[in-house]
């Protein structure tokens, strides 16, 4: 008989409700660093005791409007079992492997098809700008997912202080290209540096947010410290991390996945279970933390974001616009 | 040179032990001792599974080429032992996706092993290993006599296939079904080269023979 790992609705998990106090992780930083004192740590604990004391609080209000009501999914699973092929293609490499990237200073080039250009501090990016907590589910394409409370801020908000032009139909965005830092990139495994792109209708969405924490803290560099977005309806890889560049730009602009394999990853890359990847199907996902003996769930359309986002593909042949 | 007591009763117990061991330390994550199996452990058990199942097939096809190379005939005694741990991991892995990841949703089962090529293939190799378990008896090789060992070359489109399932399953990083495609070759590819030599050096002496006569 196998363990059952806690699932939701279990009082081991964290709440919805409440984050994780500040005193709950320094006790557990300082249980970590004792640990380690007697030599018994082992490597991982080192690494999550790393990315624990990388990132600090943040402040923010909760946006219940625009967050789902399920209980998210655990600070551990958040940061140890994700995709970032910068730090490696293993789900457990991001957070093995992106401990010497340093997140700060950070400045962010913005370009193309927009009044106000230039090269802006992340500070200057976020400045004016109130922190919300967003609850989503984030569905990954290879059909599993997780409940993440993001802390950031809308997409638009920050696009319209630009003043981007009437030419400015799409944005695209690109990751830090830094091979010293990221052990990935050293590699041929995608085409560096990742570049994701989003339909200038889909980026100025109110559920489209760029994120710059979660639970409560600044992301930790696993996770795509210190600026990624967050595209709730659309599959995870979307979500382009540690951002360094944003571009207006009037055609389509490439995405790294599309590149990589055209036939199997579009530019719109909704979740859609009716169009499944070639390889596998997209009509069941695996909840992540929902425990061994869980099956798995129904995939929603649009990641259970339909009434929100359907208008913005009427007409469109989602089979063909994948 | 090792006698086949020492063989039989050291280094044949310690293999099956060292065998078991991948399943072992399974068992013991699932009950988080020395860690767990982090956050997707269904993956995390199917994927050790398919990969000790490949491991194992790749060193039980190694085994012959090994035997030859090393000139260490005692070998051939762990072949049997190794091919049906091969057939264990394998039939756990496809087990833990029919009950754990699948959780006997048939519809969708039937699906993907008709629809998704990868699943198709794998499914494909677990089958074709069955008759190969079956008749890893003693008895069952006095039975089938030569048409045994014609039977058990089904090793050979198996770990093509389970390479290519592999292969076929990985997202856009293929580095290490490409060094499993190239042991497979390998191994393969000494068969068939000692196969065509042997054929040369027959015809040669026949037609030595012919010469003669």
């Amino acid at each position: 008989m196998l363990i059952k790992r806690p699932r939701p609705g279990d009082s081991a998990r964290i709440q919805a409700s409440e984050i994780t106090p500040e005193s709950a992780y320094v006790s557990r930083r300082e249980l970590l660093g004792a640990a380690l004192a007697l030599g018994i740590g082992a490597a991982g604990m080192g690494f999550s005791l790393r990315a624990d004391a990388a990132t600090t609080p943040l402040k923010f209000s909760r946006n219940a409007r625009l967050s789902l009501q399920e209980e998210p999914n655990s600070y551990e699973d958040i940061t140890t079992y994700n995709n970032f092929y910068e730090f490696g293609t293993g789900k457990g490499d991001p957070v093995a492997n992106s401990g010497k990237f340093k997140p700060t200073p950070w400045s962010v080039k913005v370009s193309g098809e927009a009044e106000i250009t230039g090269t802006f501090t992340l500070e200057d990016v976020l400045k004016g700008h109130a922190l919300e907590e967003r609850v989503y589910r984030l569905r990954c394409v290879e059909a599993w997912s997780m409940v993440i409370p993001w802390i950031g801020i809308p997409l638009a908000a920050v696009l319209k202080r630009f003043k981007p032009t009437s030419n400015a139909r799409y944005v695209a965005f690109e990751t830090v290209h830094r091979p010293a830092e990221m052990p990935g990139q050293r590699s041929n495994v995608l085409k560096w540096p990742y570049v994701e792109g989003l339909r200038i209708d889909e980026a100025m969405h109110p559920l489209t947010i760029l994120a710059v924490g979660l639970y409560g803290k600044t992301l930790p560099n696993q996770n795509g410290a210190p600026l990624r977005l967050i595209v709730p309806w659309k599959y995870g890889f979307k979500g382009i991390k540690s951002i360094v560049g944003i571009r207006f730009t009037e055609r389509e602009p490439p995405t790294s996945w599309n590149i990589s394999a055209p036939d199997e990853y579009g530019f719109y890359a909704n979740v859609n279970p009716t169009v499944d990847h070639p390889r596998w199907s997209q009509a069941r996902e695996r909840q992540i933390g929902a425990g061994f003996l869980s099956a798995r769930v129904p995939t929603q359309m649009f990641n259970g974001y339909e009434k929100e986002v359907a208008q913005l593909y009427r007409g469109m042949d989602l089979r063909r616009y994948y | 040179m090792m006698s086949p007591t020492l063989v039989r009763r050291i280094i044949k117990p310690a293999v099956f032990i060292a065998c078991l061991l991948p399943l072992l330390w399974l068992v013991a994550r699932a009950f988080e001792i020395g860690g767990g199996l982090g956050a997707n452990p269904v993956e995390k058990i199917q994927d050790t599974l398919g990969q000790w199942g490949l491991r194992f097939l790749v060193i039980t096809l190694a085994i012959t080429p090994l035997r030859d190379w090393l000139n260490a005939p005692w070998l051939i005694m762990l072949r049997r032992m190794l091919g049906l741990f091969a057939f264990t991991y394998v039939l756990l892995h496809f087990l833990t996706w029919l009950l754990l990841d699948q959780g006997l949703y048939w519809s969708g089962i039937l699906e993907d092993i008709a629809k998704r090529p990868f699943i198709t293939i794998g499914f494909t190799a677990l089958v074709l290993l069955i008759p190969l378990a079956i008749t890893s008896t003693n008895k069952m090789m006095r039975r089938l006599g030569k048409r045994w060992k014609k039977l058990h070359r089904l090793i050979y489109p198996i770990s093509l296939l389970a390479v290519w399932h592999y292969y076929w399953q990985v997202k856009a990083d293929v580095r290490e079904p490409l060094i499993y495609a190239s042991i497979v070759a390998v191994l393969l590819g000494w068969r068939l080269w000692k196969t065509r030599r042997a054929s040369t050096r027959a015809a040669s002496q026949s037609a030595a023979l012919a010469r003669d006569a």
